[in-house]
């Protein structure tokens, strides 16, 4: 550190990076592709909408009743998003934790996939939020109200996006090219990971109890004391199964970045993927199951709300669950991913069915989202898509590490 | 060995983190035995309709006074504009007038929902919302059972819209306005316990008026507001189906569990990835 000549290389690397990092910013390939087409009118339409809600009010953009205070934007941006997002405490546990190495190569698509889904779901709150300004109350600690299911999910949120930030930042290293943070940052990897699976615990079942206090408010069928142990078994084949439909268009659009080694194993992980989410849909039925039988609710089930049960339960959890075991024995890998979009609009039917369909059934006035409401969802959406593409154009996510990097972890 | 007593570290100081949040938990309020909680006693047998207190209710709120007809099967509700609304019901027992407010909870849904304090149970009694504090997240609206906060939708700084039983008033040592503007005494505002004994002296001095029960003593685990009528509550719209223990019980196990969960599940995890690190390291040996 005494050595005189250390600042100006600092400085030299610095005003490298400057320029460097001028030229990500730029897009690469070409501009007009259909996808970019169809995203920029919906987010830029998207955008005005967010300007049109924060200068009229909640209520000029959203179809939001006293009864029915939260819809769409929190439903499914923030409680079914949320449960999409599981897949990074799954997959590093596995790999961190159990040491699985066969999942290795999709860490680092699966943790960047979980921080941007929290980054946005968490912006889609704000938007969602009617006084804003004040977000960071429950933060800064001069009001702590420590006995709600609220602040504890808004803590485990912030602090987990923190321990996926620190997850991913090797990667960012790398991008940088900077040595020395990629050595101290990749030590941190597993502590984060520690840190990361116990806040996914607790805000994964936490988001379910959040509606325990609304008992009466929610259809029978889907209000118990479990819903928090419910919430989070399916938050694991919600995010396995969001890793295994994420990682197949990965591996078609992203072609290029991914090795050839890394390719014919993407196979034999969505293989593996798929007996994990069999298993846990079992335990997830059979907890189902339990709770049904255990709170007597089969005089609702001959009811329109009854077969809707039925519809979530069987042809979304169980046919799905079924279509996992066996396509897991016969190694039918289409099947895998068609049972995995299943699952998937099945954690949609549960998340939506708890917090906005079974949400006060019995209120004069249905809650139905506004097409505003639909379009700046999909704006969110859109525009997480593009800094997922982003990032994987530039860092090392499905490409290799530099070999510099490979040398450091060793 | 040296990775792991850095991991180690890391570890002890996330368990620490976790205690420090867990004790935060169990710290009560500020224990004060010499106020009582104060509460309204509203006897529909004695409400008239006039809908003074409505309009009173406005004015001291500055919100616009209702214009609406009063009549039996149109169900007129509180909102962003209207703090209490008074309904008439055809019963068993001919038409009876029904007044609607906040219900003032022992233990608010609402103020244990809120994760900023804004909504908060004074030790005067009234449950009060707190604009500085209140982020507009909407949750106390989806926990109370009542279906009491409104919202103003249509504003860009929204405000939450409830009886405050007039806490204004109250801490100046006056009676809410409601009470005041009511010509027939329908409304009487006391100490919870001095309106129960009240209002178990109404029913035994009259008991071919009253039905045997007041709403309010247990439902959701008890409200400062109580109502005595002449038919059985479910005939004037009153809730009947909601539990007699609290809201807030029903996340306590959740609640307890966290802590738990934060301070046992990272030495868990630590001890599997030790197990799973080691054989790693043997396998390396043997190949």
């Amino acid at each position: 550190m005494n050595n005189p000549a250390y600042p100006t290389i600092a400085e030299n690397e610095r005003k490298f990076n400057w320029q460097f990092l001028f030229n990500e910013l730029k897009p690469k390939g070409k501009w007009l592709t259909p996808f970019n087409i169809i995203s920029l009118p919906i987010m830029l339409l998207g955008l005005a909408l967010i300007v049109l809600r924060f200068w009229k009010g909640l209520g000029a953009v959203t179809n939001l009743t006293q009864e029915i205070p939260w819809g769409l934007w929190i439903g499914f941006d923030v409680v079914t998003g949320v449960a999409f997002a599981g897949g990074a405490y799954v997959v590093t546990f596995m790999v961190y934790i159990l040491n699985m190495k066969k999942y290795h190569s999709i860490v680092r698509v699966t943790v960047l996939n979980g921080f941007l889904a929290y980054a946005f779901y968490t912006g889609a709150l704000l938007i969602d939020l009617g006084r804003p300004w004040n977000v960071v109350n429950p933060i800064i600690g001069n009001n702590y109200g420590t006995s709600s299911v609220m602040f504890l999910v808004a803590w485990h949120f912030l602090l987990y996006m923190l321990a996926e930030l620190f997850e991913f930042s090797p990667a960012i290293a790398e991008w940088l090219g900077a040595k020395r943070a990629h050595k101290i940052l990749s030590g941190m990897t597993i502590g984060a990971v520690i840190l990361g699976i116990t806040l996914s615990t607790l805000h994964q079942s936490g988001l379910g109890a959040l509606f325990l206090m609304a008992k009466d408010k929610i259809y029978p069928l889907w209000y118990s004391e479990f819903i928090p142990i419910l919430f989070l078994v399916s938050s694991i084949f919600a995010g396995l199964s969001m890793v295994i439909f994420e990682g197949s268009i990965s591996n078609k659009v992203f072609f290029n970045q991914i090795s050839e080694k890394n390719h014919k194993a993407h196979n034999s992980i969505i293989h593996g993927l798929s007996k994990i989410c069999a298993v846990t849909m079992f335990a997830y039925f059979f907890l189902q199951f339990l709770v049904f039988i255990h709170d007597k609710n089969w005089n609702y089930l001959n009811t329109p709300m009854g077969y809707w049960f039925l519809v979530e339960l069987i042809g979304f959890v169980f046919i799905p669950m079924m279509m996992f075991f066996y396509s897991h024995r016969s190694g039918n890998i289409f099947m895998i991913k068609f049972a995995a979009v299943l699952t998937m609009i099945g954690v949609i039917l549960n998340r939506l069915n708890v917090s906005v369909i079974g949400f006060r059934w019995d209120a004069p006035v249905h809650y139905i989202p506004s097409w505003m409401e639909i379009v700046v969802t999909m704006a969110v959406i859109f525009t997480e898509i593009w800094i997922f593409r982003w990032v994987v154009n530039r860092m090392p996510v499905l490409s290799e590490s530099p070999t510099w990097a490979k040398e450091n972890n060793h | 060995m040296n990775l792991n007593r850095r991991i180690f570290f890391k570890t002890a100081g996330l368990i620490g983190a976790s205690l420090a949040v867990g004790k935060s938990f169990g710290e009560s309020t500020p224990e004060n035995t010499e106020v009582e909680f104060r509460g309204m006693l509203y006897d529909s047998t004695r409400c008239v309709g006039c809908l003074e207190c409505e309009k009173a209710c406005a004015i001291a709120h500055n919100l616009p006074e209702p214009q609406d007809e009063l009549k039996v099967g149109v169900l007129r509700k509180t909102s962003e504009t209207q703090r209490c609304a008074i309904n008439l019901f055809n019963t068993t027992k001919g038409e009876v007038y029904v007044r609607k407010q906040c219900m003032h909870c022992n233990e608010p849904a609402c103020a244990a929902a809120c994760l900023t304090e804004a909504m908060h149970k004074t030790i005067e009694g009234p449950v009060i919302w707190r604009e500085p504090k209140c982020m507009g997240c909407r949750y106390c609206m989806v926990s109370c059972p009542f279906d009491v906060p409104k919202f103003e939708y249509n504003s860009a700084n929204p405000k939450i819209q409830k009886c405050d039983m007039c806490y204004d008033r109250i801490l100046k040592g006056e009676k809410p306005t409601c009470v005041e503007a009511c010509p027939g005494e329908a409304i009487t505002f006391g100490t919870r316990r001095e309106l129960i004994a009240e209002a178990r002296k109404r029913i035994a001095d009259n008991p071919e008026l009253y039905f045997d029960q007041i709403y309010g003593e247990n439902v959701a685990g008890g409200t400062g507001w109580l109502y005595l009528s002449p038919v059985p509550f479910n005939e004037i719209g009153l809730n009947t189906k909601l539990q007699n223990s609290s809201y807030p019980e029903l996340t306590k196990g959740f609640l307890y569990s966290v802590a738990s969960v934060d301070v046992l599940l990272p030495p868990l995890l630590l001890g599997i990835y030790a197990a799973t690190k080691n054989n790693q390291s043997k396998e390396d040996e043997n190949e």
